[in-house]
Order: structure tokens, then sequence, then C-alpha cells
């Protein structure tokens, strides 16, 4: 059995460390690019969102490396994402190829079902490796999002932002020749350790901007044509809304509740969106109330073109930068090549929060 | 000798040149058709304005538009900015009472909202190119009249008919049965551009609070019956700047001149750079899995500057771009 996934910003790491703790043989897609959205739109219905698309070019990248079976999650939320798992496996069988798909759907679709997929991936190991394997698979998936925090935090202040660069692009070459959670840990440690001896300016005060919006498309930064690093190229210092940390701990580790740093979200959106709308749309607003309130200079929120719940919370957001005084800028992702307009967007907004910010101190 | 200011503006559809002096006013403007050769019609543009200033002293230079980048490189820049803004600073220069601008360009089509003489919002058309310019073109082309036409053609109308705008798709092919059924030609055109003006509305300025005095700018600021049918919907006359068509270049160079002012002394590589040639070569790099396109620019044998790639292998040897 040899296992794939598709790509979720750096959780292919942790994925990946998991997997290979418990003694299968990984897969790791290709690095999204633009033959993998290419692949995927060809076989894809035209007018499905974006992350799906990339996900069937991901699929179909691993099969040719040599994947026999694709590892996702499900969803019974009110979202497309809740489709995923079977009209790509209809659409992956048509193009004739043979692989088994494991789904880790919620509880409420079914405890049996879940059982028997779980257990083709614990591979009948004793509880205490599993404990240990989950262990270390959380730290990874922990540690990897501080690291890229890490990195747009000192890129914000990173006197040549090209040495940022050049770290992380070592860090995800190796993370190829890498195997296992352990050798994992270290090589984001050695990574950690050299972000911080990059020379910064810490005289600069960077303009903070939070990322908020449809889950796929904040974290993986193909989608997003890697807003954050264009972002912090402009110093600006930039924080997603959501993170696979952030998921994980309101949909899984604390289950049935939700984290609580979840929950305040779905507080402060309440004067505007009392109920869920799908896929995140609520906490999209309650995200953008919630980096107004820590003093943030303004919030970007992008979507797949066409994405059903946070074109509600786009609807919504005009109301809270009116009420709020608190720059939103919108951004939608397609198939879109050039990155020309998308720039000239997020150039023109941060000389609109910066002229903001010198009216309000002169 | 006389003093000037340069502001380039490299669009999709044109670009533009324009000059301004110590008092901020313009002496010269030329509006070029980009054609998909930017470097060419820089060029161009630069030859043209030596022939006319080349005993003239450029203090500083300005760039903006899509292919700001690649302007940089070329004439050497002291200051790269972004269409929206440059275009904000040149109507404010203008009039400083502006609170909206309509701009719709070749391509592009912008809405930037103003209050107290700053940018407090802004919008730009996202997956639609409806109502832009180079959609406008096209249709004069299909109805076999000339651009210049289009607007007072459709000031002779009284009776537009109506035709979808939601999509420019949609919209061609409602204008086409528009056509068939013996419409005449100054009824569609009219309502082809009331149909914009409601998609640009809609899309665009969706949501947005328009309030006057509103200016209207970009190359589709010449067409009158556009400029009559926003009139019609927003009940408010349009202010369209005597240089609407370039505006962004105006403003490039009012800001290049405010850098110089604090940096000293200009990059701009003199007005007999036209005489050079170069070359853009693309580069596969193989180095790693991400296989980057690298591309290259030349002036003469000198490699300007390398950029596309992850790594910064290529780029960290020549000028970096955004930073």
């Amino acid at each position: 059995m040899k296992i794939t996934f598709p790509h979720l910003g750096n959780v292919y790491i942790a994925c990946k460390g998991f997997l290979e703790e418990l003694g299968h043989e990984v897969v790791t897609p290709p690095i999204c690019s633009r033959k993998t959205l290419e692949i995927g739109s060809k076989y894809s219905p035209e007018m499905m969102c974006m992350p799906f698309k990339i996900f069937i070019g991901n699929y179909i990248e691993s099969i040719e490396k040599g994947a026999d079976t694709i590892l996702i999650t499900g969803s019974c939320g009110p979202c497309r994402f809740g489709l995923y798992p079977i009209i790509q496996a209809d659409i992956l069988k048509r193009l004739g190829y043979d692989v088994d798909i494991i789904v880790f759907d919620a509880i409420g679709e079914g405890i049996d079902k879940l059982k028997t997929n779980v257990n083709k991936i614990l591979n009948s190991k004793s509880s205490q490796e599993i404990y240990r394997s989950s262990k270390l698979a959380l730290s990874l998936i922990r540690k990897t999002d501080d690291l890229s925090q890490l990195s747009n935090e000192v890129r914000a202040y990173a006197l040549n932002k090209i040495d940022v660069d050049k770290i992380m692009n070592n860090y995800y070459l190796n993370i190829e020749q890498t195997h296992g959670a352990e050798e994992l840990l270290k090589l984001i440690k050695n990574t950690e350790i050299d972000l911080r001896e990059v020379p910064i300016d810490k005289n600069i005060n960077p303009l903070k901007i939070g990322i908020i919006g449809e889950i796929y498309t904040i974290i993986e930064p193909f989608a997003n044509l890697e807003i954050e690093k264009k972002l912090g190229d402009l110093n600006v210092l930039v924080e997603k809304s959501l993170t696979p940390t952030i998921w994980l701990e309101h949909h899984v580790l604390s289950y049935p509740f939700g984290s609580k740093h979840e929950n305040m979200k779905h507080k402060l959106a309440e004067q505007y969106l009392k109920n869920p709308v799908g896929g995140h749309g609520r906490e999209t607003v309650g995200s953008a109330i919630y980096y107004k309130s820590r003093g943030f200079d303004g919030v970007i929120q992008i979507l797949p073109l066409n994405c059903m719940p946070e074109i509600v919370a786009k609807s919504i957001l005009k109301t809270v930068e009116k009420d709020e005084d608190f720059p939103i800028m919108t951004l939608v992702v397609d198939e879109m090549t050039g990155e020309a307009g998308y720039l000239t967007r997020l150039e023109a907004f941060i000389d609109l929060i910066n002229k903001r910010r010198e009216k309000c101190i002169g | 000798m006389d003093s000037y200011y340069l502001g380039i503006d490299v669009g999709s559809v044109s670009t533009n040149i324009a000059l301004i002096d110590g008092r901020d006013l313009l002496v010269y403007k030329k509006y070029l058709r980009t054609q998909g050769k930017p470097i060419d019609m820089i060029k161009d543009g630069i030859k043209e304005l030596s022939e006319s200033f080349g005993h003239s002293k450029i203090k500083s230079v300005g760039v903006t538009g899509s292919g700001r980048q690649l302007a940089s490189i070329i004439v050497g820049s002291d200051v790269i900015k972004n269409e929206i803004t440059c275009h904000a600073i040149a109507t404010l220069n203008y009039n400083p009472d502006i609170r909206t601008i309509i701009e719709i360009g070749g391509q592009d089509s912008k809405i930037i909202l103003m209050r107290d003489g700053i940018i407090v919002d802004f919008a730009m058309n996202t997956v639609c190119a409806a109502g832009t310019g180079s959609f406008l073109d096209r249709q004069a082309l299909r109805l076999g009249i000339d651009i210049s036409e289009f607007g007072n053609k459709a000031l002779k109308s009284v009776n537009p008919v109506r035709i979808a705008g939601r999509c420019a798709v949609f919209a061609e092919s409602d204008m086409i049965h528009k056509q068939q059924l013996g419409h005449s030609q100054n009824d569609i055109i009219k309502g082809l551009c009331q149909a914009l003006v409601r998609n640009y509305l809609s899309n665009v300025g969706k949501g947005k609070d328009i309030q006057g005095p509103i200016a209207f700018q970009g190359g589709v600021a010449a067409n009158v019956g556009i400029r009559e049918a926003f009139e019609l919907e927003l009940g408010e006359e349009l202010i369209v700047p005597p240089n609407y068509d370039v505006m962004g270049a105006i403003g490039a160079a009012l800001l290049g001149k405010e850098n110089v002012k604090v940096k000293g002394s200009t990059s701009f590589k003199g007005l007999d750079l036209y005489k050079n040639d170069y070359v853009v070569n693309g580069i596969d790099c193989n180095g790693c899995s991400n296989h980057c396109e690298i591309l290259e620019i030349k002036e003469e044998d000198i490699v300007l500057a390398r950029f596309g790639d992850k790594c910064g292998k290529w780029s960290s040897n020549s000028l970096r771009l955004n930073s």
C-alpha cells in the first residue's frame, strides 16, 4: 500500500511523518504547480471550486509516482467540500485509475465506516505505538505552522528578504529527503535557528494584516499566489485566521465542544451572523472583528471563485468594514496565471492603510 | 536648462508617457498602443520624447501599470507604483475635491473612493472585462464603425434597446440578436453603453458609497456614450480631466518628483536609452524540482535583471523585483 493525500499547505509534512511512523510507504504529491491545476481542470466539472481541481491534479500526479491509496478527510458540512470524496472517486474510476480511497468522515456519518477506515491506516500497530505516532504528528503540525508564522514575522523585519527565501526554500527541498517524524522535527528546529539569525531591522514598525476567508485558499500558497510572501516582501506582518493547528484544535482535539479560540469568533460574528452558513463563512466574519480588536491594520479575505459560504461572508464584511471603520479587501482566486493585477491590488491596499496610519499619527 | 519629471504607464493595451514641469503642469503626453511589445513601445516613446526634449534635464522617473517592473528595469526609475495610487495622486493634483474616481482602461476597470485627499476604498474588476476598452473596440469593429464615432452615435439615439450586461459574452450575443431583429445601430450602441454601465456599477461599484464630485478617466472616458449613461444612472455630472487618458503616467511622474526630493538624484538612464538593444530570454532552471522559469533581460550584452526563481539563485545576483 503506497499512500498519498492532497496538498493543503504544510500539512503534507505532518501527514508524511505520521504515516511513515506507522510503517506505511508514502508518496507525497509534487508541490502544487501550474501543471497540477491544468491536470485538475481538465478532469473536473467546469463550475467546481478551485480546491477540487487542485486535489484531482494532486491525485493524478501522485498516482503517476506510484501511489495506489488516497487518504482524504470528508465533511458533511453544507459546502461543496462534502461532495469531494464521492465525485473525485468517481472521476478517478472513470479515468481508469485503480486506487483505493480512504475517507475519514465525521463521526456523524457512521462510526463503523470510520472505524474500518481508521484501522486500515493504523496498520495493526499497538496502541502504544499509535499514541506515540499521533503525538509526534500533532507536534509536527504545530511546529510546521509555527515555523511558517515565524518566517512571516522574520520576513516583515528582514533587511534582505532573499535571506528568508533561501532558508525556506532549502527547508522545503530537504523535506523530500527526510523520513520519519523525529528527523522532520530536527529539520524544523534547524530551520528555526537559521531564521532567527537573519539580520533584521528592529526599528521597522510593520503594518499588520490578517488573512481571512476560505480555509484551503488561505493555507495553500499555490492557491493564493503566495500572498504571505508577497506581503512580507512589502514589509507587512501577516497572520492567517485559519491554520491546520487551529482547525485540528477546533474540530478534533476539542470535539464535540469546539476550541475556545474558534468559539470566540462565533461570538464575535453573532451580531451579524447567528448561524453557520457552511464552510467557514461565520468564522470569516468573526475573524475580521477579531483582528480589528487585536489592533491589526486591515484584513484581506480570500475565496475561490463561486465559494458559497465566503460569498455570504463577503456581503456581510461590507457592513463590518463600515461599522468597525476597518479596511477589508476581498480577493477572488481562480485559475489565474497573471500576477500583475493581484499585486496591484495588494500594493494599493497597503498604500491605503499606510495613508490611514499617517493620518492617525500626524 | 529646463527641468522636467517623467512618468511612464505601461498598461496591457496602451503605453502612456507624461512629462510634467516644476509647477506640476503637463508639458508633453504620448499615448501608444502596447500591442504586446512593451519594450519596443517604451523605446519608441522615449525616442519621440528625446526628439522634442533632448536637451532638457529629466530629474526623475516614475513608472506604473501592469508592466511597471519591466519599465523600471529598462529606463531606471525612482519610483515603481501601482496604478490605483497613481490615478488617485494625479486626480487629486487636478482637483483635490474629487471623492470618487471611475477609471476604465483597456483591460481593467476600477473605482477609487477618496475622502479628505486619501484613498479610503477601491475595487477592480475581477473576472469579467465587459465595458473595458478592448471589449468596446471589439464591438465597434463588429458593428463596422470607428471607435471614435461610438459615443456620438449613442447620443443620437432616443430609444435605446435593452441589452443584457451581466457578462461580456451574453452582452455580445444579445447585441447580435437585437441587430438581427432590425434595431437601428444608434439604438443598439446606446443600449450597449447602458448595459456596460450597469455591469460596472453592479460588479466593480457594488456596495461602494459613490459620492460626488466624480472623475471619469482612462481611455474609455473619451466615449461620450458611456459618460452619458453613467450620468443618467448616477444622477450626477462626471468630470473628465483634460488629460484623462494619461492620468496614471501623470501620477507616476508626480510620485517620482516627490521621491527624488528625498533621494537626491535620479536613477534615470537618460533619453538616449532608446538606442540600445534589449533582449529578453527565458531560461528553464533545472536546479531543483521547482523548475522555475527564469526571465533574463539584457541591455546590449549586460544582464540587467533576472527574475522568476523561488530560491534566489538567479535573482540574488541581479536586481530583485518588489523590494
